[in-house]
């Protein structure tokens, strides 16, 4: 295995494109070290994208959006206050994977390039409408991070292509955000299902919603019809039920050692639900 | 054993001193099992069968021989019989196949060869170019359908003189005991329930995986280090299964990181000591996590029937059950210990209990704390539970109109001697934890639980130093502050303070024969025999002061870490203290000390009560366990914050094993779920405080009255957590592990 | 294969080592400096026996590349004591029996220790919670709690 700590990404994507075999690039290396590990991935070539400048930055602009290096970890989300307050959701999503040692290390875009459908930060990145800059051996393009993962370990990117920012839309007035996981214990599982939901409020009035869907299809799913139920609703019973039964309807998970279709279906609807009502109250200011 | 000399009152004994290893500890000092190098030391790895039951039909393994790095490359040719042990028969043939597949890989994770190379890296690349043809086999993983007619054969002819014409031959041991007329019994009854459960095999769960460091030279002398609960098994086993003499093999154990049964045999310690007498080095061995789950051994799965008959008032007229066990490809599930125990916390005029011992392919079932209790402690007392809310009775009551005592025939034979049930039942009666009011949505589960305890083979020897210090040699490895016992119990013979007495786990060149760390003996075989070699030096002491004073030797006694007369008519002597006897020992007749070695048959049995409050969100099913009561009798407890310990960590694999914990096989026979990551045993946010209480019912077999406490604990919280789950979401739950998705599913077809 | 040659600073002596870019920070500690106090329980970052902190950042070792260590400063479970004068961790978890076998024990000091440092005044849950990492099979980790609440508690008096 060669390993690289290239400067630049035009340095690290010029690697990769002129790299054989198998390339992965390193941030946290929390996936990347276990598949080497149980020797299920040794990639021929390693890119540690680490020691490129900016990386680790956190930094809000003056739309009031965010753009987050790459390399940026769960716990240093966590620990950035603003960033938790305008978007609560994402950052508790991220803060869900693994341990207090694996929030050391572990980063949003490695979580999406990983390509699990069960990463946790995914549909709650999907629900806030994240971007990414890609940047490839054509130079730098934008891309929704809904339209990177293309199946279980698989994703959009092209040979050469790496990640280089994550773009987080300003939070706006009267907007909040919540994902929600189930695992059986409380803590270092996979999430059997995630739902992230983002919502903005007119009054009490649901005006806008995204519903994302992690661990119970082949992809994570941004479903429409989710949105659909509570949009124009005060998020009253008639809403909330109509948004489980939409989640459970979007649902083509797999029966796995960690749950069945059956549980999926059913536990989809029930986080919906309570997703929706805790990013609806943070979207009323209330705390959640 | 007969105790003439029963102690009741102590000094040190019950006191919670700092553990003689807990700086080591503390510090990183410590040494494991892989934390041991050698000059020149190689680093081994072993090829797994990556199917469930294959013919091995060839091994080619020319490329890694070739390969720059590899010094050494065996399989089981390389363990053939040799001149002076011509074969190997009963267990060690079966550990040898198991260490080493011979002409079948019996299950996912079956060694069939291994290599030592210059590095563990080059190693684990090397061991990659040796080739297996394998030609696959039907296979069978789960127990009922391993016993069907139409089961594939594990292995034929391994079923013994007890298993009934007409069953399987997968069927390798029966076990059936009982008393009374059962069917009279449930004729008596006001209600009888009979029901069925099935609970999935769990792992040990140690935290160290197996480790190893062997050396064997071509003049068939060995040294072996390894991580073990007992080395003296290790070298016997080893020195079987490699044709050397066992006295030839020296073993040392390492600090161990958790056994909990699962270190009571060996797996990667011939194969080390075999690569390097192929290489002529050291060879060191460390498992995978992943080895680990697949290839050591688990606990038995369990399918069971049970059928209880109870009258109005509670009491129980009849009790049955058949308990079927399957413990990988290999004879040895614990179908007989489940059979044994399910019934035996209670005085029963008529109870029947069979045991299936079968075999499957699924690797070497291997002991887990009171192995096969906890099965049918699961499957019985959910039959109780469920007598008790039909007949609106309440559960400790019930359990304590039926409970054993002194004198009681046990559903396994014996007439029980003290013992500490009712004490254990009436103290969990008065708990404050069993009137706590429960929030909405909680329920309130208990649950009795039964251990054998085991005495063993025993030696311990005792050295005084001219200082007056001591030093004590066991041969039971320490897996849980041990070494704090055995001083506490040495302290209190010798009357010196308890940090001037050192503990060392000797090695195998060091005492005779120690059985292995199990059945929950050390404290009372090792403490039992600790006490007697105290005591023997004492009366080596005693003769020096008769000596000194001129007097005879019944004439003095052992008072508070002095020799002293042993009364006004012995004489008028100033008590000599120890330390005055050791400083002149070379001159007045040679060295001091005590040694002591039997096999002590009073281990005395243990019973335990727990009480667990659990919440269940009827969305998602997943429980919650929100308060838990350990309640045991310990005989005495001699340092009891470890006491505690056993009983804490007895409950929380215990519920790790009811909520989540199971070996998950695909249809493919191979097992999903090999990483911590989703082998999912509780983690510190999964658990509340787990309270203990100490009762002391003194075992009439140990000086102190010592019980063992380290097993009894995990035995009822399968069945406690089920009858509070039974009690919060009104679903009674018969397969374990209760996973979110049956909850809800049993909550669903329930509603 | 090629070698990387890395510098670093472990409980803040300079160390070097060679090695391969497979091999793990924790296979560097063990059996290249021989610090043999972090162990592999899992190799997968799944329970925390290897626990140390880089800058100052609780990590698994198991979880970062050797290579990675360059120029950092790493604290394991060996550099936890002043000397020979206990890190009062440490003497609460003897005190308190926390240890059974005593194999997670470095893990959980480094990452208690760590926890302590970021909050001096966590809660029970947040303990359990920081802690959800470093797997213990012996305890039932009732005990290790009270050991970390009861250090907060006291060196919280003493500042």
């Amino acid at each position: 295995m060669d390993y690289h700590s290239p400067a630049s990404f035009a340095e690290a994507s010029a690697l990769a494109a002129n790299a054989t075999g198998t390339t992965r690039f390193l941030a946290g290396g929390t996936d990347v070290l276990v598949q080497l590990r149980s020797d299920l991935v040794t990639p021929d070539t390693l890119i540690d994208i680490k020691k490129i400048e900016g990386v680790s930055n956190i930094e809000q602009n003056a739309d009031g959006s965010w753009t987050l290096g790459v390399a940026v970890t769960g716990a240093e989300m966590s620990e950035h206050t603003t960033l938790g307050q305008d978007w609560p959701g994402v950052v508790e999503a991220m803060d869900l994977i693994g341990s207090t040692q694996v929030q050391g290390r572990a980063t949003l875009t490695g979580n999406l390039c990983n390509g699990s459908p069960a990463a946790d930060s995914v549909p709650a990145m999907v629900a806030a409408g994240v971007t990414l800059t890609v940047t490839g051996p054509d130079g730098a393009r934008t891309v929704a991070v809904e339209d990177i993962p293309t199946g279980p370990g698989k994703t959009s990117l092209a040979k050469g292509e790496v990640v280089s920012a994550v773009h987080i839309p300003a939070r706006g007035e009267n907007g909040g955000d919540a994902y929600l996981r189930f695992i059986p214990r409380t803590e270092m599982d996979i999430a059997v299902v995630g739902v992230g939901v983002n919502l903005r409020l007119d009054g009490d009035t649901i005006t806008e919603a995204r519903v994302c869907l992690g661990a119970v299809a082949p992809t994570v799913l941004l479903v429409e019809d989710c949105a659909k139920a509570i949009i124009g609703s005060t998020l009253d019973d008639t809403a909330l039920e109509a948004l489980a039964e939409a989640a459970s309807a979007a649902c083509n998970p797999i029966d796995d050692k960690r749950g069945t279709i059956a549980f999926r279906t059913e536990v989809a609807g029930v986080l919906a639900k309570r997703a929706a009502k805790i990013a609806y109250a943070r979207a009323k200011g209330e705390k959640a | 054993m007969a105790l003439d000399d029963r102690k009741s009152g102590f000094t040190f004994v019950g006191t919670r001193p700092d553990r003689p290893d807990g700086l080591d500890k503390v510090t990183g000092r410590a040494k494991f099992g892989a934390d041991m190098s050698a000059p020149g030391m190689l680093h081994g790895a072993i090829l797994r069968s990556p199917h469930a039951h294959a013919r091995i039909v060839r091994i080619d393994t020319s490329k890694a021989e070739a390969h720059k790095y590899v010094k050494a490359v065996v399989t089981r040719a390389d363990f053939a019989e040799v001149p002076f042990k011509p074969g190997l028969e009963g267990e060690f043939w079966n550990v040898l196949e198991n260490v080493m597949a011979g002409e079948k890989a019996l299950y996912d994770g079956h060694a069939v060869a291994a290599i030592a190379a210059t590095s563990a890296l080059a190693a684990r690349d090397a061991v990659k170019l040796i080739e297996v043809e394998y030609e696959v086999l039907p296979h069978v993983t789960d127990v009922d359908k391993a016993m069907a007619p139409d089961a594939p054969v594990i292995r034929e002819g391994a079923a013994d003189y007890s298993v009934p014409e007409g069953v399987h031959p997968n069927v390798v041991r029966y076990h059936e005991s009982g008393h009374g007329d059962v069917e009279a019994g449930f004729a008596e009854a006001d209600l009888v329930i009979e029901d069925s459960f099935v609970t999935e095999a769990t792992h040990q769960g140690y935290i160290e995986p197996h480790a190893c460091l062997g050396q064997l030279g071509a003049d068939g002398k060995g040294e072996l280090w390894c991580t073990t609960q007992g080395h003296w098994i290790a070298q016997k086993t080893c020195a079987a299964l490699l044709g050397i003499e066992t006295s030839q093999l020296r073993v040392t154990a390492s600090e161990i990181g958790g056994g909990f049964g699962g270190k009571t045999t060996v797996f990667i310690e011939p194969v080390a000591l075999a690569l390097s007498r192929k290489a002529n080095r050291p060879v060191k061995i460390v498992m995978s996590r992943s080895e680990v789950f697949r290839a050591t051994g688990p606990t038995a799965s369990a399918s069971m029937d049970v059928k209880i008959g109870m009258k109005k008032d509670g009491t129980i007229t009849a009790a049955e059950g058949i308990f079927r066990l399957q413990g990988g490809a290999f004879p040895g599930a614990p179908g007989d210990m489940t059979a044994m125990c399910a019934f035996a916390p209670y005085n029963l005029t008529n109870v029947r209990q069979v045991g299936y011992d079968v075999m499957a392919n699924r690797p070497k079932q291997a002991a887990y704390r009171a192995p096969g209790a906890p099965m049918g402690a699961f499957a019985v007392e959910s039959v109780i539970d469920e007598l008790c809310k039909k007949l609106d009775l309440d559960p400790i009551d019930v359990r304590l109109k039926n409970a054993a005592h002194e004198g009681t025939k046990a559903s396994y034979g014996p007439t029980y001697e003290q013992i500490g049930l009712v004490e254990s039942l009436e103290a969990a009666k008065a708990h404050q934890h069993y009137s706590a009011p429960l929030k909405p949505g909680q329920g309130r589960g208990i649950s009795c639980g039964f251990w054998f305890n085991h005495g063993g083979e025993t030696s311990v020897s005792l050295a005084l130093s001219e200082d007056g210090s001591a030093q004590v040699m066991v041969g039971t490895p320490d897996i849980g502050g041990s070494r704090a016992s055995m001083a506490l119990m040495a302290a209190e013979v010798l009357g010196i303070p308890y940090e001037n007495i050192r503990v060392t786990i000797a090695d195998t060149a060091t005492l005779g024969y120690n059985d292995v760390s199990h059945g929950s003996r050390v404290t009372y075989a090792s403490g039992l025999a600790t006490i007697k070699a105290a005591k023997h030096a004492v009366e080596k002491l005693c003769e020096r002061a008769a000596a000194k004073w001129g007097i005879p030797v019944d004439a003095v006694k052992w008072e508070n870490g002095c020799a002293v007369p042993s009364g006004p008519n012995a004489g008028d002597f100033d008590p000599l203290p120890l330390a005055e006897i050791t400083a002149n020992m070379g001159s007045t007749g040679g060295p001091i000390s005590g040694h002591f070695e039997a096999t002590p048959e009073g281990a005395g049995v243990s019973f335990g009560i727990h009480i667990v409050d659990a919440e269940v969100d009827p969305e998602t099913g997943k429980t919650s366990v929100s308060r838990y009561t350990v309640i045991q009798d310990a005989g005495k407890a001699i340092h009891p914050a470890y006491v505690e310990g056993q009983y804490q960590g007895g409950a929380a694999q215990g519920i790790g094993w009811a909520l989540n914990e199971e070996y998950i096989y695909g249809d493919d026979g191979r097992l999903q779920n090999s990483i911590f990551l989703d082998y999912r045993i509780p983690v510190a946010s999964d658990l509340p405080m787990i309270d203990t209480v100490i009762v002391e019912v003194p075992n009439p077999g140990h000086p102190y009255g010592v019980r063992g406490v380290g097993e009894t604990g995990i035995v009822p919280p399968l069945a406690a957590i089920a009858n509070a789950v039974s009690h919060a979401a009104g679903v009674r739950m018969r397969q374990l592990p209760m996973s979110p998705p049956r909850i809800l599913a049993a909550l669903k077809q329930d509603g | 294969m090629s070698k990387f040659h890395v510098t670093t600073q472990v409980n803040g002596d300079e160390v070097e080592f060679l090695c391969d870019p497979r091999e793990t920070l924790l296979d560097c500690l063990r059996d290249k400096l021989n610090l043999t106090g972090a162990k592999e329980g899992c190799g997968t970052g799944d329970c925390g026996a290897c626990s140390v902190t880089v800058d100052g950042r609780l990590v698994c070792s198991c979880l970062m590349l050797g290579v990675e260590a360059e120029g950092k400063q790493i604290e394991t479970v060996e550099g936890i004591a002043d000397g020979d004068v206990l890190h009062p961790l440490q003497k609460k978890m003897i005190e308190y029996a926390a240890l059974q076998c005593g194999i997670c024990t470095p893990g959980i000091l480094v990452a208690a220790k760590s926890l302590l440092e970021k909050n001096p005044n966590p809660t029970e849950e947040e303990t359990r919670y920081w802690l959800a990492g470093n797997l213990c099979r012996c305890t039932g980790y009732d005990k290790i709690i009270r050991a970390v609440m009861d250090t907060a508690a006291d060196l919280r008096e003493a500042s």
